[in-house]
């Protein structure tokens, strides 16, 4: 790498020097393209692979979030489920996922590039490509945990996470994304706008949430015998907070990485990300302010990812004031979904994983259609493009929901998707891995 | 011989301690314990449901003393610990069969003092 920069340094250098005595160009000229095409080519590199390496610190985040939202006693559990979602994923993305997603394709999904085989070891474009995809596949596939959490067997959940990783989330990706490599799909021949993933991502992993959170049912206690929702506080809401802070800054490689280009548009597209999570997180707690008295911080918090996760889609093509709105609608969305997931659908989602990334994904994917500066509703475009990103966020929720409820009455049906009452009662860390995450204090329960 | 136990609020706890240094109290056990009494819950609301927390954090204080310690010991309990609130606490007195300091093998008030 370092000899490249130099030679290309040298090429630069004698490029500059030459139109002084050679006014005919030639050779010289051509030197400097080729310098500046390697240049852009590494810079093109380092900048995809940092970006990678920040959306791979989104999964602590995920993890510090979901810890932070549960119950001490499930606390080993959930890292766990964390820490092997990523683990599993990476090794089933790899082998096939990717090829799926990237490869050649059929029309429904790529045949190639499963593990990578036609791609010579080295410096080769493929591999930064294949490991900022990884990360991508991980972030859609760790959304699930924080809705199945402290009720799901440990077992079943790596049976979920192989799938996910494998296939599941590849096919979709193809459809939308393929074209980014040497595949090509239905969705993104039609127009299909979604630059980092709201739909691709972020609601895939959201409606598989869903889905596992209604095959599960609720944690015991979650609904009083009238169906009336009670509340499970969580237990570290200082981890919850680092963990969005934490996620936050990885979606600073999450969007403005999307690029996987060093170009312009990175300091742009980290503006309109930032103004949309900064707005999240104020109009969410505004709405939970009026709506129950009290600024709830799980509420906030979870109004800043929302405003992520909606800007994801858009946020190459709407301008900041329009991502400003983007979020602050996602924020309001956000608690109006928690409240109605939690009141009127009554189903169990302790983090809130639905209401962020299925419905703001959604909402993100839409956004497109309307705030778009050159096709979007307002802007003049008309209704096609809203569409077509409506289409888009239907067949996710199609795809992501239908497999996933088939997926888990599977595992259900086959290992079991979930733990006796008793080990419930008795905490996740003791049952399913036989230690406690808090070893040597005691754990007080107070309501 | 006498064991005297109280209920106080947490938060009053320094208030407490001071009032008994100042009356010469020295000797505590002092544990974290919940409780509920007239004080009644209050509410917390978490993700937009509201719950009554009515188990509500409280200090215990155990204190072993001699017979002439005993009312000198409660006034300053009730010195630092009253509010005039509901919740202020209670102060339980016990006689104390026995008492025996380990290092040394003593008895009695001797072992308490």
């Amino acid at each position: 790498m370092r000899s490249i920069i130099i030679s290309s340094v040298f090429l630069l250098m004698t490029g500059l020097t030459g139109p002084a005595f050679a006014e005919s160009g030639g050779p010289e000229v051509s030197a400097i393209d080729i310098a500046k095409e390697q240049l852009q080519t590494n810079i093109n590199i380092v900048w995809t692979c940092v970006a990678a390496f920040l959306v791979f610190f989104m999964q602590p985040g995920f993890a510090m979030v979901e810890c932070g939202f549960t119950r001490a006693k499930n606390a080993v559990n959930i890292l766990m489920k964390n820490l092997m979602d990523f683990s599993v994923g990476s090794i089933a993305f790899f082998l096939v996922g990717f090829g799926l997603m990237f490869g050649v394709s059929n029309g429904l999904f790529g045949t190639t590039h499963f593990l990578l085989s036609g791609t010579e070891p080295g410096g080769h474009w493929n591999w930064t490509f294949l490991i900022f995809q990884t990360v991508f596949c991980a972030t859609a596939a760790t959304i699930v945990s924080g809705a199945m959490a402290e009720r799901t067997k440990f077992v079943g959940y790596l049976i979920y996470s192989f799938f996910i990783s494998l296939f599941i989330y590849p096919v979709f990706g193809s459809w939308a994304w393929g074209g980014l490599l040497d595949g090509g799909g239905w969705l993104e021949k039609l127009g299909f706008l979604d630059f980092a993933g709201s739909t691709v991502v972020h609601s895939v992993g959201g409606w598989l949430a869903l889905a596992g959170a209604i095959v599960l049912g609720p944690r015991l206690g979650k609904f009083d015998p009238n169906g009336k929702p009670k509340a499970i506080p969580g237990h570290n809401i200082p981890l919850a907070a680092l963990g969005v802070f934490i996620l936050w800054f990885g979606w600073f490689g999450f969007n403005p990485g999307s690029t996987t280009a060093g170009e312009g548009l990175i300091g742009y597209i980290a503006i309109t990300t930032n103004l949309s999570a900064a707005a999240g997180a104020i109009f969410a707690m505004f709405t939970a302010w009026i709506l129950m008295k009290k600024p709830d911080a799980s509420m906030a918090l979870n109004g800043a990812l929302a405003g992520l996760v909606a800007i994801t889609c858009p946020c190459d093509g709407v301008s900041p004031v329009a991502a400003t709105i983007i979020g602050a609608i996602a924020g309001i969305l956000v608690v109006l979904s928690v409240l109605f997931i939690d009141r009127v659908l009554k189903v169990d989602d302790p983090v809130g994983a639905v209401s962020v990334h299925g419905v703001n994904g959604v909402w993100g994917t839409l956004s497109a259609g309307l705030f778009n500066m050159e096709t979007g509703l307002f802007y003049g475009g008309g209704l096609k493009q809203l569409g077509i990103q409506a289409l888009g966020a239907g067949t996710a929720f199609l795809w992501a929901f239908g497999i996933g409820l088939a997926l888990f009455f599977a595992i259900e049906k086959t290992i079991g998707l979930r733990v006796s009452a008793e080990e419930e009662l008795k905490g996740l860390d003791i049952g399913e891995h036989g230690m406690e995450a808090y070893g040597g204090f005691q754990i007080f329960i107070t309501t | 011989m006498k064991l005297i136990i109280a209920y106080i609020q947490p938060h009053i706890l320094r208030d407490v301690k001071k009032a008994l240094y100042k009356a010469e109290v020295y000797k505590m056990s002092v544990t974290n314990a919940l409780g509920c009494g007239e004080q009644q819950g209050y509410e917390e609301s978490y993700r937009g449901i509201k719950f009554e927390v009515n188990l509500l954090k409280k200090v215990r204080l155990e204190i072993a003393v001699n017979e002439d310690f005993v009312d000198k010991t409660i006034d300053a309990i009730i010195e630092g610990a009253r509010t005039g609130q509901i919740g202020d606490g209670k102060i339980f007195v016990l006689d104390l069969k026995e008492c025996i300091r380990i290092r040394t093998g003593e008895k009695g008030s001797k072992a308490i003092g």
